[in-house]
């Protein structure tokens, strides 16, 4: 570059070097995101491989309900209970969150005002800010007890304790995100209804939710991945029970909690310790995809 | 005025109808937390005392206090937030200040919201592999700390870049115009602007780090030790686990004792969320531009 004069201005004074050293270390602390979820990958994958090339039997892993690794004889590795475990929990949970998340997005967004709304956002926070395994202890010592006596069942850790204990906590986050969808339609699409005589739960109908539907899924995609990888408050909750469930009041056991209760008594390197790993995988994997898969349709919504 | 038709009127009642349910919804979605801390507050708050706060786990952890929990959580907190901040607040800057609209920025945008998503299990799985196999940290505070740093970097990353973005832009073309560079322009306008949000992000992330559990169960944590860390190469108790463990793993455990364990924990928690809510609200008011 030139000056108007013709000299070359000297850009390398000490202060463009220094502001070139610090975009480079920036630009480090920022590529580190991409280090990290690289290397979780690498170092589970790295811990797990060892069984997927050995003992590792898919249509055992997927097929069977048998997880039995500490068997003497024969140890047996099949995720089937583990994964219709978490799935049936998960789908409890959203069935609890989805409704009632939606919900409160809708009313904190296009209803509450003022006041009214700055307090219960603050209290959709502390919800999410109660830790896991205190969900898991409130599952444990209320939940338990509230079940068998309201349900007369022999016990209380079970589906129906896990995934309503697991929706409230999915719900916070889907309530925000709901939340910020809502309100990144813009205004002027409302304000284009209500000049048409529309009530305002018209407009949150016919023109808020369809306009802000591609954040309501991705709001709703998180909450799934959120619930899918709960670990304390499941392990605790949930009964723990190898078991495909039949109805809800059906103790079972998900794959994060079995990770979580088994890890600590394996040795390094054995083939159990390699399937929990293997088991990791997985839910990277699954919570990976439904990472990207709401994030094309937070793109697609910025795209408006 | 118009004269109200049948379908404006059909209109007004079904946004009354609306309205309350949706109010109800919201409630109930709020209600089960204040129950749910009016429980431990009930039934936590007479077990603690300045002696349960302040002495060791007793008779295979059914009596005594929480102190070596107490202080292994502080221990936690605080190394993973010199790992967690420098490394994310840098990002934060990279994100806001210079990155270009670029593919490589969508990948790290999408990095981020990745590594906020993977399980907290797998978290503890990756810094089993790395930081106590692979780099040898054994399992200690090192091990422990770091693997709540990685998990905990999208809280700082994304809280960060929010309030670097609040900062008006003009503030920043005002400076380049006085012939500064990017960093004299972040260093001197944009990050004291911003400081005090970045603060509320670090809080909210020592609130969430202390409740974790799962990732610190085989880096770090231990059941019940008879001694204080000394060093991060140390293992530690923790407040989380130790919930976990006395109302789970050890039998004979009084009935009152996990209350008080879970009150001091959920009241750690709670306190930090509340001051970073309200630090947010303060500043938002006081805000000048």
């Amino acid at each position: 570059m030139n000056s108007a004069s013709g000299k070359p201005i000297d850009h390398r004074s000490l202060s463009w070097w220094i502001d070139k050293a610090v975009e480079w270390t920036v630009f480090l602390g920022g590529f580190s995101a991409i280090v990290f979820i690289i290397g979780i990958f690498v170092f589970i994958t790295k811990e797990g491989v060892g069984f997927m090339g050995g003992s590792f039997d898919v249509g055992e892993f997927f097929g069977s309900i048998r997880w039995n690794p500490t068997s003497d004889n024969r140890p047996t590795y099949g995720a089937l209970a583990l994964i219709v475990g978490t799935a049936s929990v998960t789908g409890l949970a959203m069935i609890v969150a989805v409704p009632f998340s939606l919900g409160a997005a809708i009313y904190i967004s296009e209803f509450a005002t003022g006041r009214t709304r700055e307090t219960l956002k603050v209290l959709v926070e502390l919800l999410a800010a109660i830790p896991s395994v205190v969900w898991g202890f409130i599952g444990l010592t209320i939940m338990n007890p509230l079940i068998i006596e309201t349900f007369n069942v022999p016990i209380g850790l079970n589906v129906l304790n896990s995934g309503i204990i697991l929706g409230l906590m999915a719900a916070p986050i889907m309530t925000t995100l709901a939340e910020d969808a809502l309100k990144a339609v813009p205004d002027s699409y409302r304000e284009a209804a209500e000049a048409m005589g529309a009530s305002r739960w018209q407009v949150t109908w016919r023109v808020a939710i369809p306009a802000g539907r591609h954040g309501l899924v991705a709001a709703i995609l998180l909450g799934v991945g959120r619930g899918f990888g709960e670990t304390m408050a499941v392990l605790m909750a949930s009964g723990h029970a190898i078991n495909l469930p039949t109805s809800p009041f059906d103790s079972v056991r998900a794959l994060t909690a079995t990770i979580a209760a088994e890890l600590g008594e394996t040795a390094v390197g054995s083939d159990h310790y390699q399937a929990l790993f293997t088991l990791g995988i997985l839910l990277f994997v699954v919570t990976f995809a439904i990472n990207l898969a709401a994030d094309v349709f937070v793109r697609r919504s910025d795209k408006r | 005025m118009f004269a109200s038709t049948e379908r404006t009127l059909k209109a007004a009642k079904t946004e009354r109808v609306v309205r309350r349910l949706l109010l109800g919804m919201t409630l109930l979605l709020i209600l089960p937390v204040l129950l749910i801390l009016g429980v431990l507050i009930a039934k936590g708050s007479p077990v603690i005392s300045f002696e349960f706060l302040f002495s060791k786990p007793t008779n295979g952890m059914t009596a005594g206090g929480i102190f070596p929990a107490l202080i292994g959580t502080v221990w936690l907190v605080v190394v993973a937030l010199l790992a967690s901040v420098p490394v994310g607040v840098a990002a934060a800057i990279y994100l806001s200040e210079y990155a270009p609209d670029n593919r490589l920025t969508r990948l790290i945008n999408l990095a981020i919201i990745n590594l906020a998503g993977v399980p907290s299990i797998v978290h503890a799985l990756f810094g089993l592999g790395a930081f106590v196999i692979f780099f040898k940290f054994g399992t200690s505070i090192l091990a422990a700390s770091l693997t709540l740093a990685v998990m905990t970097l999208p809280v700082v990353i994304v809280s960060t870049r929010e309030s670097l973005q609040a900062v008006p832009q003009a503030f920043r073309e005002a400076c380049w115009n006085m012939g500064a560079t990017r960093w004299q322009t972040i260093r001197k306008v944009v990050l004291p602007n911003a400081v005090s949000g970045i603060l509320t992000g670090i809080i909210l992330e020592v609130s969430r780090t202390a409740g974790e559990t799962a990732p610190i169960m085989f880096t770090g944590a231990a059941f019940f030790l008879p001694f204080l860390p000394e060093g991060v190469l140390d293992q530690t108790m923790a407040m989380s686990l130790h919930l976990f463990v006395v109302s789970t793993q050890v039998p004979n455990v009084p009935e009152a004792l996990p209350y008080g364990v879970a009150l001091v924990l959920v009241g750690m928690v709670l306190v930090m969320n509340a001051a970073s809510v309200g630090l947010r609200t303060w500043l938002r008011g006081r805000r000048k531009w």
